[in-house]
């Protein structure tokens, strides 16, 4: 079954890639409009530096987040055909939804944003501006809520050998997704403030009391800062909601989450393991663990019983059968057992991980904000490499909280709703297309080369202009600040230009 | 009319509108060698779609959206069949939108060219792999009971299918041509003027022939017609190009696209995407789409989403309405 294996490996490297630029436009461009809401309320100069300087390196971002996103919207009739059949009529919804009602919006405003700074009443502008960010929210919320849907199926029935929407109202609502929302928001918005402490530290300290732009640095660091802090906040309190939902609609994501093989009363939260997680002696594995925690994470009560993967691999079993079905659809895997445990190292260290580098960024917002109080610019040479190698960390999180979400899913690509309808789940074995493992090949190897390559020029750019500073996005002579569109004789340049 | 039928018209309508608005940013990028003979001219050229073109390209991801969501064995069957064209077109797009964005951000020839190089090859493969995917939809795949493809990954490629290529490769390089006499001024304009003058006659050959191919083939009395308008248009849009009004020369083409593609989705009707081995597996408006509730959601989303789309972006044209020529381009700004 080399397609399944080559299909899961392409999906894998195109999302994770994808999402290294999705939460840094999400974040940033929200910033960057309240940059822009405060110079137009103000008038105060700085924040108008602090919208051309910042907004350049979101489009440097934006570019590359647009083409990957193209790739996710074919890939499920491509590689994962079977799947988009059996699916379609309730997972191609929120995509369409996504398309008509986020991406027209994204695009078409961004373009007046970026061209319009001459054309447009100053009001207007600023409000295309808020018009693409909260459309990339948008776009955020309506794929969030058909990834939760593959997580946890509601609104549907299960008609003609396939699930078939009921309520729209119920796959938009849908607990898992009103959960996954938050978090990820709250994630996107913790790349964008390392992202603005990481290179306004690094410029605050580089030349300290020489850059006449000082006030700008200081500003976006501080206000990184702040949203870093309380995105984490938001993180906490929305990945504790997340775990709880696992628990219930999840319970094998859950025992992955923790390696925790047999079931436990009350259940203690394992912080760190030493040995192999996947081993399938678990007394082997020493782990350093908080009595209790993991029950109350669970269900809020310190007693609570959580189930472990022994007892949840013999439930799956009676279930969902100990054997894949004799298709020869499935290849090597028909009639092969199924093995319901997911990856465990992956899901075992994606999940500490996530926590690890989440708490760790929120860490280093709190030192900058500290060392920058009162007007103080910190003189430490590990300062500036403190901050920019926090620039990272959320990055690391994220990607290890999503890796976890959807291998902690395996073997399933649909998993079964405990309170569901009959018959609403696959597994991803029978998801793939039957098409041939060159062509996927062939994908594959195309679009990991030139996302690498593109990732390499994206990473130039951004440090170029990172270099350039405020001279390097404002052109020498200011583009007019009048309320009134189209003055002048027509042949003046245009204030940006391709 | 049935839901189905309703959900196969508004996607035959996205296509229609990524083949008008895409075709002239295409036919841009196609040109750019030909016409753009220094950076300043090129810088015209790439900006008399810059504010556009991102919004554009998202008719294709709706499309491709709608079908998901309207006719997912469609949207399943033709994107594994169609495997190779449609990564071939991805990976264009993707270089080509990052080279839109990237190619004046550092101010040296040699990375300016090598984006123009870029913008180039992802201005021509899209038109050729959109024109191959159209042209399998309407004359259909080697498909199985299951709506598998059956042969090699080449069966999209056939001399009917490449003929659609060419088809929407010509009708791009008019479109762009004439796109460009409408909206530069100067010496540029004239030669863009000039070259759609003599493109014209012969780059919609090969849509008038894959036209009339379809129609031959699968085509009806109604249909009969709008081939028609299809050939009428395109002299109209040469003999108003003659005279001078880019604008009207420009709706004439609109009105080729719109009636070649009116005759190519109704001609497909009532399948989706027929299949050569056995018309048993062809899917249909009816045997390929969601199931009355989703396509009456959907029905309300578009509804209201898709005339807002057409006002706002309708809207972003009109701002960026006026000609451009080199002397509004500004002198690069880069840091250092």
């Amino acid at each position: 079954m080399e397609v399944l294996e080559l299909a899961r490996w392409q999906f894998g490297i195109t999302t994770v890639y994808h999402f290294l630029m999705v939460p840094l436009t999400i974040g940033l461009s929200i910033l960057v409009a309240g940059m822009q809401t405060a110079w137009v309320r103000t008038g105060n100069e700085r924040y108008l530096k602090m919208t051309k300087f910042w907004g350049k390196l979101l489009l440097v971002n934006f570019a590359m987040g647009v083409v990957t996103g193209i790739v996710q919207e074919f890939q499920f009739g491509m590689n994962w055909s079977a799947y988009s059949r059996f699916v379609g009529d309730v997972f191609g919804a929120p995509l369409a939804m996504e398309g008509l009602v986020a991406f027209f919006v994204e695009s078409t405003f961004l373009g007046l944003w970026i061209f319009g700074w001459d054309r447009l009443p100053k009001r207007v502008h600023l409000a295309c501006a808020w018009a693409f960010s909260l459309a990339t929210v948008a776009s955020a919320y309506f794929i969030l809520a058909a990834n939760s849907w593959m997580q946890h199926p509601v609104g549907v029935e299960f008609v003609d050998g396939r699930p078939t929407m009921n309520s729209i109202w119920a796959v938009l609502t849908n607990n898992t997704a009103l959960a996954a929302i938050p978090h990820t928001i709250a994630g996107t918005f913790s790349v964008a403030a390392a992202f603005l402490v990481g290179i306004a530290g690094w410029r605050l300290a580089r030349r300290r009391g020489e850059d006449e732009h000082r006030e700008v640095w200081r500003s976006s660091l501080r206000l990184g800062a702040w949203v870093g802090v309380v995105a984490f906040a938001g993180l906490v309190i929305s990945g504790d909601a997340q775990g709880k939902l696992m628990f219930e609609q999840q319970p094998m994501k859950m025992a992955a989450a923790e390696a925790l093989c047999h079931t436990e009363q009350p259940a203690s939260f394992s912080v760190l393991a030493v040995g192999d997680v996947a081993d399938a002696q678990c007394e082997d594995v020493k782990t350093f663990t908080v009595p209790a925690l993991l029950s109350f994470l669970a269900h809020n009560d310190f007693t609570t019983e959580v189930k472990g993967i022994e007892d949840l691999v013999g439930e799956y079993q009676a279930a969902y059968g100990t054997n894949y079905p004799d298709d020869p659809a499935l290849g090597e895997l028909a009639g092969q057992p199924i093995d319901y445990v997911p990856n465990l190292p992956v899901t075992y260290w994606g999940f500490r991980i996530m926590i690890g580098f989440g708490a760790l960024s929120a860490g280093i917002g709190v030192l900058a904000l500290w060392l920058t109080r009162r007007g103080r610019i910190p003189g430490s040479k590990w300062f500036p490499r403190m901050v920019l190698g926090g620039i990272a960390t959320p990055f690391i999180a994220n990607s290890a909280g999503w890796i976890f979400t959807e291998m902690g899913r395996q073997p399933f690509v649909v998993v079964p709703n405990p309170t569901g309808v009959d018959g609403v789940w696959m597994f991803t074995a029978q998801a793939v297309s039957r098409v041939s493992a060159g062509e996927v090949w062939t994908s594959l190897i195309a679009l990991t080369t030139i996302y690498a390559a593109l990732g390499v020029v994206e990473v130039f750019l951004l440090r170029k202009y990172v270099r350039g500073g405020i001279e390097g996005v404002m052109p020498p002579k200011k583009p007019q600040g009048d309320d009134d569109a189209d003055q002048g004789s027509g042949d003046d340049a245009l204030a940006f230009a391709y | 009319m049935d839901l189905p039928t309703i959900w196969f018209c508004v996607i035959a309508a996205f296509w229609l509108g990524y083949l008008f608005l895409e075709g002239f940013d295409f036919g841009v990028g196609m040109l750019m060698p030909v016409l753009g003979r220094d950076n300043t001219e090129r810088r015209v050229m790439i900006n008399t779609i810059g504010p556009v073109w991102d919004g554009n390209e998202v008719w294709l991801i709706v499309a491709a959206g709608a079908t998901f969501a309207a006719f997912p064995a469609w949207y399943a069957s033709l994107f594994s069949a169609a495997y190779l064209p449609l990564l071939l077109v991805l990976l264009a797009l993707i270089g080509r939108g990052v080279a839109f964005e990237y190619r004046g951000k550092v101010d040296t020839d040699h990375w300016r060219r090598t984006w123009d190089v870029v913008i180039v090859l992802g201005s021509w493969i899209p038109p050729l792999g959109v024109g191959l995917l159209l042209a399998t939809t309407v004359l259909g795949l080697p498909l199985d009971v299951d709506g598998n493809r059956v042969g090699s990954a080449f069966e999209a490629f056939r001399w009917d299918t490449l003929l659609g290529a060419a088809a929407v490769v010509g009708f791009s390089l008019v479109h762009g041509a004439t796109f460009l006499a409408l909206k530069t001024s100067g010496d540029l304009r004239a030669r863009a003027r000039t070259l759609a003058l003599r493109l014209l006659p012969f780059a919609l050959l090969p849509l008038f022939a894959f036209v009339a191919l379809v129609q031959w083939r699968h085509g009806s009395l109604w249909t009969a017609g709008l081939v028609a308008v299809a050939m009428l248009a395109g002299p109209v849009a040469w003999l108003r190009l003659r005279a001078d009004r880019d604008g009207q020369a420009f709706a004439a083409l609109g009105v080729v696209i719109a009636a070649a593609a009116v005759v190519l989705f109704g001609a497909l009707y009532p399948n989706v995407l027929p299949s050569t081995l056995d018309a048993a597996n062809s899917l249909t408006v009816a045997n390929a789409s969601s199931s009355p509730y989703t396509l009456t959601v959907m029905t309300w989303v578009a509804a209201f989403g898709a005339p807002a789309v057409l006002i706002y972006q309708g809207w972003t044209y009109w701002v960026f309405r006026k000609r451009i020529s080199t002397q509004h381009i500004p002198k690069v700004h880069v840091p250092r």
